[in-house]
């Protein structure tokens, strides 16, 4: 009450002068008391820019681009020991190891190429190294080495990790899982020209092509190692399977393996690509054949994605592809194109794959480093690490550290960051190609129990479910709620209205797990069974209710008059719920009149409309329950306090009550109702439990009404719990929340905006 | 004619006035039947239903004995019948099918059975049909065979039944005697275990553990020790006292069944109970599901923890959003100037009210849990680590959410009723020579107190039926401590607590037999609407007085 501030001023200045020690102490308890309601009343608003301001904070992160920066240089260690033919980093970026052409094994530190320790590979006297591969990158790397003589080695580097004095110590070694004695793969002794290797758990499959000779052409053979745990010794026996390929396409540079030993993919320099199934490991299957690369342009570099489904093909021209397995519509597997990243206008030199994620490294000739993430078709990271022609480059196991050899034998170690590459704009809101999808489509899908799984969060299915949830509610809701308002505020009897007005606010009041739980365990069964009855239900009342209405003019009058004006609603009930039995009963002869017994059946075959038994429509009605008081509440006390003298006005001027209503009333209060609108869309948006409860949780998007739907807020509900904090998926679920926050927020301001001017408005009439 | 009569009779608006007055009559139909439906399936729940004998045809021919409760009917038209899979003679017009609760889940693997009634051959309700209801497998249907002592037969044929009832209301007095030592005593000595194990950590991170600690903490424990080793003695006594008496009944085919007494909450005969036997248990079945603790995964049993959880919920939330909502409402309507401030404010509540209550528990599970929790436990429980105290979902985190949640509407509710009080009033107060605050805290509050009454019965209202945002900061399916018990500081403010609305959305869906929690779901949801029923209908009696009052005062 802005209005008593002076006088107070005015006793103040009273009792200053009489010095009272008590009469200021009430003073100052008064001023506290002020500044205290002041911050209090202040604390609303701070309270709602808080909850918005903490939402962005926790999203935030997912839109900052990666940074990485360089941690330290130095010269390649133990270069003497011959050229580097791959470069690893164990996971805690405490080791990093060098192997190359000579059979050696540098392990050094990362951070200052401080020697760990060196070993050397047991390569047989008069031999050398023809051919390198690298077996897998995960858990436990394996290389083999192919030799001059037809024989081939298999190496796995370990690391053990140790606390002496609460100390991580990590203690590289090498093992040999097929013995240390080389593995005679070509009888002929032909060198190995090309090999491929794939260390499994129960399985070793290698893959190598021989060089051309005097006496014959090389050979693509496949050998393959199978472990037989026998029952009574420890050591398993190893059985093993050769065979012979033929030859899909000339000049084989690449061979790889994937992690299922399953596939096998050949690659010449030129962009021919072999692609064989090799589940029967003796009889390999050549599937399909397909360039892969721009006429004119080599490949330069090839990489598995993370869960070896997809292959990235770097070429001479700087762009990387990457190549799927895809089903046709035959649903035969295909490698087709899904996406291509242009990276740079010079060869890709290098390509590494991040073991986690569906990320990878490019190194181009220049020396320039990006990282770049397939789903989410971003790239992250584009920095010159070296000005040197790069060598050999790694990116370590949990993506945070690279490091990279360049041609003036220089080590380049870098940190990087980069905590959430999998969210773009593309890939939370428009249409993506996944791995293993024939099309590219709108999917969530956050989770699943292996490791090189593809996150799919695409946020537009989750909105559809939320608005069509809404949609349909609202389409419960606003007739019901608006012509009740209508009524109840303008033509029914007072003495009514007291007891009408609080039983449709209790029904407001009431829980909305309450509500979902009978949309889900009552009401869902209910409709299934007597979906029939409902629509019958919807075409028979109303015509009831006039055909009703129209009989009533002819009742006597004086039976009318008996019952008071206004009651109308309260006559209606019998006759509603009669005509409701009514139409539940003539539903059955019907339905097996006219849809042969099923009206669900009938929509599925005749129509192709599939029903579930928890659906869009289930949710419609229970939500619209739910909402109709919001809207009822609001709307009606937009309606009854329009000013009494424009109503009686134009009654006075001869209009009949329901002119008076649309004409006048209406007109007035539409701001009013349209705010009872929004609001209980807003409410319809963010309803959470009867959604969880009465719709079978599938983002899926269909508009069919008999389908069912899963909401932003469900989302939240049902994945939360179970995300890890700080997670790319935590951050994506509280975007989920900022974006209902958002959406609620303009509604409600909106609505609130336009019912603050309304109120104006009244007051001036 | 005809046809114009009906046109001036839309003309004049009438039918649309009529629909719209049918709006209104289903808005009210929806209602009643909505809460109809709760009451008829709730109230029903604890009544015994006669247990039935029927003779069933089964579809290999052969004739079968089943034993159950009817439980549901349903009636299929022959049309929708074919279509599932039903074979239909032609003069068959509707498939009938009965839901029976047949239980013995140990022996026959379902508790729920459909069969068709065509099949059924006969069909009768013997007296000597007894239901057992057990603490696992759900409730057994048969006959009462004997009563065993230590494997000895005692009580046979028609002695049986009284002598199980007498030795069954010993056993429950010494499970009783069991639960209590187990949960009150020897949970008294393990928590003060664990705060021991605290302490001693405590001590250890500050380094000030030294020799004198040591031994203080090795007494402590040494002390406890003994309690607990006596506890146990006492309880192993209890045990095979409880032990030792069984029964034998026998299911519908004949089969034997020996049950522990100690496995058994009650025994009855529905066929032999009159009105006031049924009603005795009725009362009975209502004392336990309010006062005991759930069973068998929530579906059994009584749901006190939940009312316990919502009820201590909702207290803390009312001392929290209270001060703050009356707070905000006095400086809206005594203290800010109606302006542009006033207006953000409004739209600030009112965004508040509006804002999902999903989005609230976001908000609360990121900030109060993981951040400000996370940061309590840093500054004031390094010892704990790495398990959180308050870094983890908790009654505080849940009771300051929906504080948060529910403070429009105090604020709203409050601020009505200030508007209400006549100015004449404060003016008053004023001349007189009180302060601002004087006035507001002597005259002005004093009679606004109603409303504020009634605005934190809403709040609590609307509180006990949240369940979406307390998902996230603190609710679980079954807590095995109440946030207030025996062990100092009493009230755990950092533990999680069961809750009514959650309960419902536990068991109606998460269960793994949603058939036979169904009623108790229903029961559940009864007692929440006649609660939240309740509450609004004491806001709006307030609200409706204090309106009366008022209009009496500006008269």
């Amino acid at each position: 009450m802005s209005d008593i501030n002076p006088q107070i001023k005015k006793t103040s200045s009273i009792t200053i002068s009489s010095g009272d020690y008590h009469q200021r102490w009430r003073l100052i308890k008064d001023a506290l008391a002020r500044y205290g309601v002041v911050i209090g009343g202040l604390g609303v608003i701070a309270a709602v820019v808080m909850i918005f301001f903490y939402l962005l904070y926790v999203v935030y992160p997912l839109f900052m681009s990666a940074n990485a920066e360089s941690v330290s240089e130095y010269s390649v260690p133990e270069l003497a020991l011959g050229n580097t033919l791959l470069l690893e980093l164990e996971e805690q970026n405490q080791v990093a190891a060098r192997f190359t052409d000579q059979g050696k094994v540098v392990f050094f530190e990362p951070a200052t190429g401080k020697i760990v320790l060196t070993q050397a590979v047991a390569i047989p006297e008069g031999t050398h190294i023809s051919s390198f591969a690298q077996g897998s990158p995960i858990n436990e790397g394996a290389v083999i080495y192919g030799l001059s003589d037809g024989r081939a080695i298999i190496v796995k580097h370990q690391y053990k990790v140790t606390f002496p004095d609460n100390v991580r110590v990590i203690t590289p070694s090498l093992k040999y899982p097929l013995g240390e004695a080389p593995l005679v793969l070509e009888e002929s002794g032909a060198a190995l020209e090309k090999v491929a290797v794939r260390v499994g758990d129960d399985g070793t499959t290698i893959v190598v092509k021989t060089a051309d000779s005097a006496q014959s052409p090389g050979k693509l053979r496949l050998i393959n190692f199978q472990k037989e745990q026998s029952l009574f010794a420890d050591e398993a026996a190893l059985t093993r399977i050769d065979s012979e390929l033929e030859m899909p396409v000339a000049g084989i540079a690449n061979i790889l393996i994937d992690k299922d030993e399953a596939n096998l993919y050949l690659l010449s320099n030129d962009g021919q690509l072999g692609f064989f199934d090799i589940n029967n490991k003796s009889k390999p299957n050549l599937r399909q054949q397909q360039n892969v690369v721009d006429a004119g342009q080599k490949v330069t570099s090839i990489v598995f994605l993370n869960g070896d489904i997809s292959l990235m093909i770097g070429d001479s021209s700087g762009l990387v592809s990457q190549w799927s397995m895809v089903r046709d519509t035959l649903n035969r597997p295909a490698m087709q194109k899904i996406r291509a990243f242009k990276v740079s206008e010079k060869a890709v030199i290098a390509l590494n794959a991040e073991q986690r994620r569906k990320g990878f490294m490019t190194t181009d000739a220049d020396g320039v480093v990006g990282i770049y993430h397939s789903t989410a078709e971003r790239q992250l990271i584009q920095e010159r690490v070296s000005s040197a022609l790069p060598i050999a480059a790694v990116l370590s196991p949990r993506a945070n550290r690279l490091l990279l050899q360049s041609a003036d034998g220089k080590m380049h170690f870098w940190q990087v960051d980069n905590e959430h590459p999998e969210v773009s704009f593309k890939s939370l809101w428009q249409e993506v190609s996944y791995e293993s999808y024939p099309k590219p489509a709108y999917i969530w899908q956050s989770s699943a129990a292996n490791n090189d799984f593809e996150p799919k969060y695409s946020l537009t299915p989750l909105v559809f479910g939320t608005l069509k949830a809404a949609f349909y509610a609202m389409l419960v809701a606003m007739p019901l709620a608006l012509m009740g308002a209508i009524y109840t505020a303008y033509f029914m009897a007072p003495q009514m209205r007291q007891y009408v007005k609080p039983s449709i606010e209790i029904m407001g009041a009431l829980p909305t797990v309450i509500l979902g739980f009978l949309a889900g365990l009552w009401l869902a069964p209910f409709m299934e069974e007597h979906l029939a009855g409902l629509f019958a239900m919807l075409m028979i009342v109303p015509v009831f209710v006039l055909l009703f209405a129209f009989a009533w003019q002819y009742i006597p009058k004086s039976m009318r008059e008996n019952m008071a004006e206004g009651w109308d609603a309260a006559i209606l009930l019998p006759v509603i719920l009669l005509s409701g039995w009514f139409a539940f009963s003539i539903s059955v002869p019907l339905e097996s009149l006219l849809f042969h017994g099923s009206l669900r059946d009938w929509f599925r075959t005749e129509l192709g409309i599939g029903y579930d038994q928890r659906n869009a429509m289930v949710v419609g009605v229970a939500m619209g329950f739910a909402v109709i008081p919001t809207i009822f509440s609001i709307a009606e006390d937009a309606i009854f306090s329009v000013p009494k003298h424009l109503t009686v006005g134009s009654l006075a001027l001869g209009a009949t009550p329901w002119q008076t209503m649309i004409r006048v009333v209406l007109l007035t209060a539409s701001p009013g109702i349209f705010s009872a609108v929004m609001i209980g869309f807003g409410r319809a948006v963010g309803e959470t439990m009867i959604v969880l409860m009465a719709t079978g949780n599938t983002p899926v998007m269909d508009l069919s009404v008999f389908q069912g739907l899963r909401t932003l807020a469900a989302n939240i509900a049902v994945e939360m719990p179970e995300s890890e904090v700080d997670s790319t998926h935590y951050r994506v679920l509280f975007l989920s929340a900022l974006v209902l926050f958002t959406f609620t927020f303009i509604f409600n301001t909106l609505a609130e905006i336009i019912r603050q001017r309304l109120r104006e408005r009244y007051s001036s009439l | 004619m005809k046809n114009l009569m009906i046109k001036t009779w839309f003309k004049s608006g009438t039918p649309w006035v009529w629909l719209n007055a049918a709006a209104v009559s289903a808005c009210l139909i929806m209602v009643v039947g909505v809460l109809g439906l709760i009451v008829i399936r709730g109230v029903g729940h604890f009544w015994p239903s006669p247990v039935v004998q029927f003779s069933y045809q089964e579809k290999d021919g052969q004739i079968q004995t089943l034993i159950g409760e009817h439980v549901d009917t349903s009636i299929t038209p022959a049309a929708m019948a074919k279509s599932t899979g039903h074979i239909m003679a032609d003069n068959e017009e509707t498939l009938v099918q009965y839901l029976i609760k047949s239980g013995n889940r140990d022996i026959t693997g379902t508790d729920f059975r459909w069969i068709l009634k065509r099949n059924i051959q006969q069909q009768q309700v013997p007296d000597d049909l007894m239901v057992v209801e057990r603490r696992e497998w759900g409730n057994f249907y048969g006959h009462l065979v004997a009563v065993k002592e230590n494997g000895k037969i005692v009580a046979q044929g028609a002695d049986a039944f009284p002598a199980a009832q007498t030795r069954i209301a010993q056993a429950l007095a010494v499970f009783k005697d069991i639960a209590h030592l187990e949960k009150k005593q020897v949970g008294a000595v393990n928590y003060s275990l664990e705060q021991l194990r605290l302490e001693q950590k405590k001590l250890q991170l500050e380094n000030r553990w030294d020799a004198a600690a040591e031994q203080r903490v090795a007494a402590e424990k040494a002390e406890l020790e003994v309690a607990y080793k006596a506890y146990q003695s006492q309880l192993s006594g209890l045990y095979q006292q409880i032990r030792k008496d069984s029964l034998v009944a026998k299911t519908e085919n004949g089969t034997e069944l020996e049950i522990p007494l100690s496995k058994i909450v009650r025994i009855f005969q529905p066929n032999t109970m009159n009105l006031f036997n049924k009603l005795g248990h009725y009362g009975g079945k209502l004392v336990e599901f309010l006062a005991d603790d759930p069973r068998e995964a929530n579906t059994e049993g009584g749901i006190f923890p939940a009312i316990f959880g919502t009820v201590m919920m909702v207290i803390m939330m009312s001392i929290i959003v209270t001060p703050f909502g009356v707070i905000a409402a006095v400086y809206l309507r005594e203290y800010a100037k109606q302006g542009f401030l006033t207006r953000l404010i409004r739209i600030a509540v009112n965004n508040l009210a509006g804002v999902p209550s999903i989005v609230y528990g976001v908000f609360g599970l990121g900030f109060f849990v993981y951040i400000l929790g996370g940061n309590i436990d840093q500054l004031f429980f390094p010892e704990s680590a790495p398990a959180p105290v308050y870094g983890t979902p908790g009654l505080l985190w849940a009771s300051i959410t929906l504080a948060l949640l529910t403070l429009p509407v105090v604020i709203v509710s409050t601020e009505e009723g200030l508007a209400r009080i006549p100015k004449s009033m404060r003016e008053g107060s004023l001349a007189l020579g009180a302060t601002k605050l004087e006035t507001l805290w002597l005259t002005v509050l004093p009679m606004a107190s109603p409303a504020m009454m009634t605005g934190l019965i809403l709040a609590v209202a609307r509180a006990a039926g949240e369940v979406a945002p307390l998902m996230l900061v603190g609710v679980v399916k079954l807590a095995p401590t109440l946030p207030l018990d025996g062990n100092y500081p009493f009230l755990h403010l950092d533990r999680k607590f069961m809750h009514l609305g959650f309960h419902i959305y536990d068991v109606g869906f998460q269960s793994p037999n949603v058939e036979a929690a169904r009623p108790l779901v229903y029961a559940t949801a009864l007692l929440l609407v006649l609660v939240i029923v309740g509450l609004n209908l004491a806001a709006i009696i307030i609200r409706n007085n204090l309106r009366e009052k008022y209009r009496a005062l500006e008269g």
